[in-house]
């Protein structure tokens, strides 16, 4: 044991003195080093081939590409929404096959590669030639050639929105989840039945812990639409590749359309940051806008 | 509190009691929560259920509405079979709709007040009216207004639950089921939730209420409350009814020795 003396009385208090990090200045040295020579590379390779970026950013082509990219993503996300928001409250049915129906969609959708799932909506028709519209083992009421109505975007619609559904499911019942039981009880007791309990009570409050994870999704959506390419439909990337195949400008080409993914992720952050705001409203808001400053910075 | 009472509640016309539980029988798992409970209570009566916690008062409450379903016996509420309809001498269960459609006649209030908390205290009152009742919406608003007067909150339309204190919240809640115009009125522990200052604001609403003839079934702990308001108490052991009468007389004189453990326990803990 040892006796500490007591503190030496003085006229006046000590000054505190700063804190240096010495550590953060080798980072920040080793970070703006890093910055620098990438921005000197930039600058200075002449095989990132700036002027051929901005040649092509503009050009119809991709400008046409940037659309189809963007109908596809919006179209299978609708998708994913609607028919995720079904799977997902179908999995909290107490009727076990409803429940056990959602969960073997999820299960598939979710365990296979949205690659994969491309693949095999583009070859159908090895599967399904013929697709007849009529009553199962019945008569028929219309047939149609699988090439024909699977065509590479029907096929890249239904890749991408049943993939997406099954990862809506999962988020839309951990939403449904998250609101107290007692607001259902109390929408029960006044009587409302159970589609506008779900429609009217449990989604709204459900909507803080489901968008932040929607607008993930659908970032993720825009960027997956990339694999389209593979089905030969002509979306952004798929129309830079088709462009490059002739002028071998690969790495220009590429960087347009990276550049044209950053520019639309980033407003797709921006819209997310505004309905979390809009959302929050009725709950705590300071809180939810830092959550979403975080969001913002992980999805950017 | 407010004393500009503009609409009476007056007790429906109906022959009989307008709550009538028989012989009502509930399991949870293993355990019999409800042993063959029978409750009946009249237009206009104030009924308190009291008992220990897990005695089954709650449950006898929430089967009135079918927020629990029962295993055996009967619930009319204003003559009407609850849960169930009668056909060809066998029992059927109502469909979803018909049930909801059975609640918006049972007002509720629960410990927890459970207010929409998306909604302002206005729209968690008008919801039900407009959504279910099919009430135009400036009818339904003027009338929540009138509501949230009678409740003493006229001043806070606007504002959203946790803009409010606990005992104002419940006293939405309360203007929330009165909105439905229901026959009778459950109280589920109503005040056990709330900071002892709030109690007495809630407590005086119910007691308004009481005098302007409304039927309530009230579970609480509130022995005060229910020596003054109640006209009849059903006391609750161990999911059976142990004593039941007018409130004056059993909470002065109870006979059954768990009412009187549970009383002067209760009492106790009060003074």
């Amino acid at each position: 044991m040892t006796t500490t003396a007591p503190p030496p009385t003085r006229s006046a208090p000590l000054p505190v003195a700063r804190q240096r990090h010495y550590g953060r200045w080798v980072v920040v040295v080793v970070l703006v080093a890093v910055g620098g020579f990438v921005t000197f590379s930039l600058v200075t390779n002449p095989r990132f081939g700036w002027p051929v970026v901005f040649e092509w950013f503009t050009s119809e082509r991709i400008l046409s590409g940037l659309l189809n990219t963007l109908e596809l993503t919006l179209i299978s996300m609708v998708i994913g929404v609607v028919l995720g928001g079904v799977v997902g409250i179908m999995r909290l049915s107490t009727n076990p096959v409803i429940a056990g129906a959602s969960w073997a969609f999820v299960w598939f959708f979710r365990g296979t590669p949205v690659f994969v799932q491309l693949l095999f909506w583009g070859s159908i028709s090895a599967l399904y030639p013929v697709i007849v519209l009529g009553v199962p083992f019945g008569p028929s009421f219309a047939e149609f050639s699988a090439n024909d109505l699977i065509t590479p975007f029907a096929a890249a619609i239904l890749g991408l929105g049943l993939n997406e559904a099954a990862y809506m499911a999962e988020i839309v019942r951990a939403g449904v989840r998250s609101v107290d039981e007692g607001q259902r009880e109390a929408a029960a007791a006044l009587g409302m039945g159970r589609a506008r309990i779900m429609w009217r009570v449990v989604l709204p409050q459900a909507m803080p812990v489901l968008i932040p994870p929607t607008g993930n999704e659908l970032i993720g959506l825009l960027k997956t639409t990339s694999m389209v390419a593979v089905l030969a439909f002509p979306e952004l990337l798929y129309s830079a590749q088709l462009i490059y195949a002739v002028n071998y400008q690969t790495i220009p080409l590429l960087i347009t359309a990276s550049l044209w993914y950053l520019i639309v992720t980033s407003v797709l952050s921006i819209g997310q940051y505004v309905l979390e705001r809009h959302y929050g409203r009725s709950f705590s808001a300071r809180v939810s806008r830092k959550k979403t400053a975080a969001m913002i910075g992980h999805a950017a | 509190m407010s004393t500009t009472t503009t609409t009476t509640t007056t007790a429906r016309a109906v022959s009989g009691p307008m709550v009538d539980v028989r012989e009502v029988r509930k399991h949870f798992g293993h355990i019999e929560v409800l042993k063959s409970v029978d409750l009946a209570v009249q237009p206009g009566e104030v009924c308190c259920l009291l008992g220990r916690s897990g005695s089954g008062k709650s449950t006898l409450l929430r089967c009135i509405n079918q927020l629990e379903s029962i295993d055996a016996g009967e619930i009319f509420v204003a003559g009407e079979r609850i849960g169930y309809e009668e056909k060809r001498g066998k029992l059927h269960p109502l469909s979803d709709r018909a049930v909801a459609r059975q609640r918006r006649s049972i007002g509720m209030v629960f410990q927890r007040f459970n207010l929409f908390s998306h909604m302002t205290a206005l729209d968690n009152i008008i919801e039900s009216p407009t959504g279910v009742l099919r009430t135009s919406r400036s009818t339904a608003k003027a009338r929540a207004l009138e509501l949230l007067d009678r409740v003493g909150l006229a001043d806070r339309a606007d504002h959203y639950p946790r803009q409010l204190s606990g005992g104002q919240q419940q006293r939405v809640a309360i203007a929330r089921a009165l909105a439905m115009d229901p026959a009778v009125m459950l109280f589920d522990e109503p005040t056990s939730a709330l900071d002892p200052e709030l109690v007495g604001d809630v407590l005086g609403v119910m007691r308004d209420l009481a005098a302007d003839g409304m039927t309530m079934v009230v579970v609480t702990h509130e022995i005060g409350f229910a020596r003054e308001v109640a006209d009849t108490v059903v006391f609750l052991d161990g999911g059976e009814v142990v004593e039941r009468g007018a409130a004056s007389e059993v909470l002065t004189a109870p006979e059954h020795a768990s009412t009187q453990a549970f009383l002067s326990r209760v009492l106790r803990e009060e003074a």
